[in-house]
């Protein structure tokens, strides 16, 4: 009887437990879901009541009418192309820079990586005006260069993550290479390189996720709307939209080709987001 | 090309050669893009400055201009104190929920860990216009629930009184999920020792909650709680898709702040002097981090 009894405590706290995670779960989804009905909605069935989450029929006009609003595959490019060399640019150098701090002896290595674990404390905020400055003088203003070379300097997180990596493989593996000649440039790429790929997917995700989501820079640095960002571009349509009635559908359809590249990615490579990001102590 | 050398000396300088050429790029970037900044920016807060005239040295004057001459600046000090506490607080009392009711033996954990977390990796400018849409005051989805609860429409983000509200609930849904995995890795690392000696002195779930949980969870907390803070003190874009500041600038944060005097006013000495005052509370947070976080914080090896 006791036994039976506490079974059904158990059970039905567990059922109480899988309630309340579906909410929250419903809860949290729902802007998404949302923003995505809304984007195949039309104008008349966005003030629908009672609303529908599935529209029907699926409209595209929307779609249509924001390629008219704004050229949406050349903001599409233009953040494809300042991300995907974002990414090229940080994952060589934080390996470079990541695997000498693990693995060899120089002078001022502890100096340096000291350094660089302070500067994760500088925010943006003082940074950015500065770094303006510098980008004025060099005239790349209106190019994606600051968006894109910075990152071919490092990043202190990214090199953070891949040293932790590259310590852990083994000295002997390192001592045998060694013996045989192999330069330090050849233990880098032919061994370590190799047995670090998820550390090193989890950086190349993160700078593409903080490139492609990025705001700020694209707002101080490009002011041609040929060369606008999704996220630039997208931060324009509310500045003219006000609240006008056909203009929902349009932003939502943005909105979602905007996030659409993040939710694939997220798809299939969450486990590494979760794990980078929440070392990183800071939000995409 | 470098051939083999044997001799032990003549290989410590090959090392040495290599290991900085490997950081040399991390090395500039180090000098140009963090350590000059920081050094000018405190120049210039300290001057008159366009861009394209030379500073002005002004000694303290735009330090005391925030406070003295400027009329926005201390309610977007405000504004950006009382977002920082209510989404943080709010956040981590979520977080520290779900991650309790994650931290069970259930199935498809996986895919509740992945929904909560999916807002983090969305673009702001996407989530914020989505936001937006709910928001809206006549036909937003949020205003039409209330309606049918026979409950008054709230003019979310065309009202002074609830735009900041109405942004920290977005920040909330947003970075709920960060907090969560964090909490949860916290609560995986309390040994279920402590809960069965409990459960055998007879002690409640609440009892064990109180006395095990939130003492031996303190130290993630304490870290999410500095990390959090750090995070929304620099808030910028949700405001600038959602309300570019507005309703009379009642959502005007630290960061919009020194955007629009830097980028459109070209007063980038005020600008900077606003950026330093940020880099000091981001370091006083750091420190107390590192100080407090041996003193008052609960290890489970000092139990």
């Amino acid at each position: 009887m006791i036994v039976a009894r506490s079974r059904m405590v158990r059970f039905s706290k567990q059922a109480l437990n899988y309630v309340l995670l579906v909410v929250l779960a419903f809860i949290v989804l729902f802007p998404i879901l949302w923003l995505v009905s809304s984007a195949f909605k039309t104008p008349a069935q966005q003030y629908e009541w009672p609303p529908r989450f599935l529209p029907s029929p699926i409209y595209l006009g929307n779609f249509a009418s924001l390629f008219k609003v704004m050229p949406m595959p050349i903001y599409l490019m233009n953040t494809l192309v300042i991300a995907v060399f974002s990414v090229i640019g940080m994952c060589i150098s934080s390996s470079l820079a990541a695997f000498a701090i693990a693995r060899m002896n120089f002078h001022g290595r502890n100096v340096l990586f000291a350094m660089l674990m302070m500067t994760l404390m500088i925010p943006y905020a003082i940074t950015m005006i500065p770094s303006f400055f510098i980008f004025t003088r060099l005239k790349w203003i209106d190019t994606f260069l600051p968006l894109i070379v910075p990152n071919f300097f490092g990043g202190a997180f990214m090199i953070f993550l891949l040293r932790q990596a590259y310590r852990s493989i083994p000295q002997e593996m390192m001592d045998a290479a060694q013996l045989d000649g192999a330069s330090y440039f050849k233990i880098y790429w032919l061994i370590f390189i190799p047995l670090t790929i998820p550390i090193m997917v989890t950086v190349a995700l993160l700078t593409f996720l903080w490139s492609w989501n990025d705001l700020l820079g694209p707002l101080i640095y490009l002011n041609d709307p040929q060369l606008y960002t999704v996220q630039r571009g997208l931060s324009q349509l509310t500045g003219r939209s006000g609240t006008g009635i056909d203009r929902r559908g349009i932003i939502m359809a943005g909105s979602l080709l905007g996030m659409l590249p993040m939710l694939v990615i997220y798809l299939f490579g969450q486990r590494y987001f979760i794990q980078g990001l929440t070392r990183s102590g800071s939000k995409g | 090309m470098l051939k083999r050398l044997n001799f032990p000396g003549d290989m410590r300088i090959r090392e040495e050669f290599n290991a900085w050429l490997f950081v040399l790029p991390t090395a500039l970037g180090l000098l140009i893009f963090q350590l000059f900044p920081v050094l000018f920016s405190l120049y210039v807060s300290f001057t008159n400055w366009n861009l394209i005239t030379p500073p002005k040295w002004l000694g303290f004057q735009n330090y005391r201009d925030l406070f003295t001459i400027d009329p926005f600046f201390v309610s977007t000090l405000r504004n950006t104190v009382l977002y920082a506490v209510g989404t943080v607080s709010f956040s981590l009392f979520f977080a520290i929920l779900v991650a309790l009711l994650l931290n069970q033996q259930l199935k498809g954990k996986e895919f509740f860990r992945a929904v909560f977390f999916l807002p983090v990796v969305l673009p702001t400018a996407s989530a914020a216009l989505a936001w937006t849409w709910m928001y809206d005051a006549n036909a937003g989805i949020i205003n039409s629930f209330l309606k049918l609860l026979g409950l008054a429409p709230i003019p979310w983000l065309v009202n002074t009184n609830y735009a900041l509200w109405a942004l920290i609930i977005e920040a909330i849904w947003a970075s709920l999920g960060f907090n969560t995995i964090i909490f949860l890795a916290g609560l995986q690392n309390i040994s279920k020792d402590y809960y069965e000696a409990a459960s055998i002195d007879g002690a409640n779930a609440w009892q064990k909650f109180v006395n095990i949980t939130l003492p031996l969870l303190s130290p993630t907390t304490f870290f999410v709680l500095v990390t959090s803070i750090i995070n929304a003190v620099q808030i910028f874009d949700l405001p600038f898709i959602m309300t570019g500041g507005g309703p009379a600038n009642a959502t005007q944060t630290i960061v919009m702040y020194i955007y629009s005097n830097a980028f459109r006013l070209q007063r980038m000495g005020l600008a900077s002097a606003v950026g330093y005052m940020v880099f000091i509370v981001i370091l006083g947070l750091t420190y107390l981090n590192f100080k407090f976080e041996k003193k008052w914080v609960f290890y489970e090896e000092a139990v």
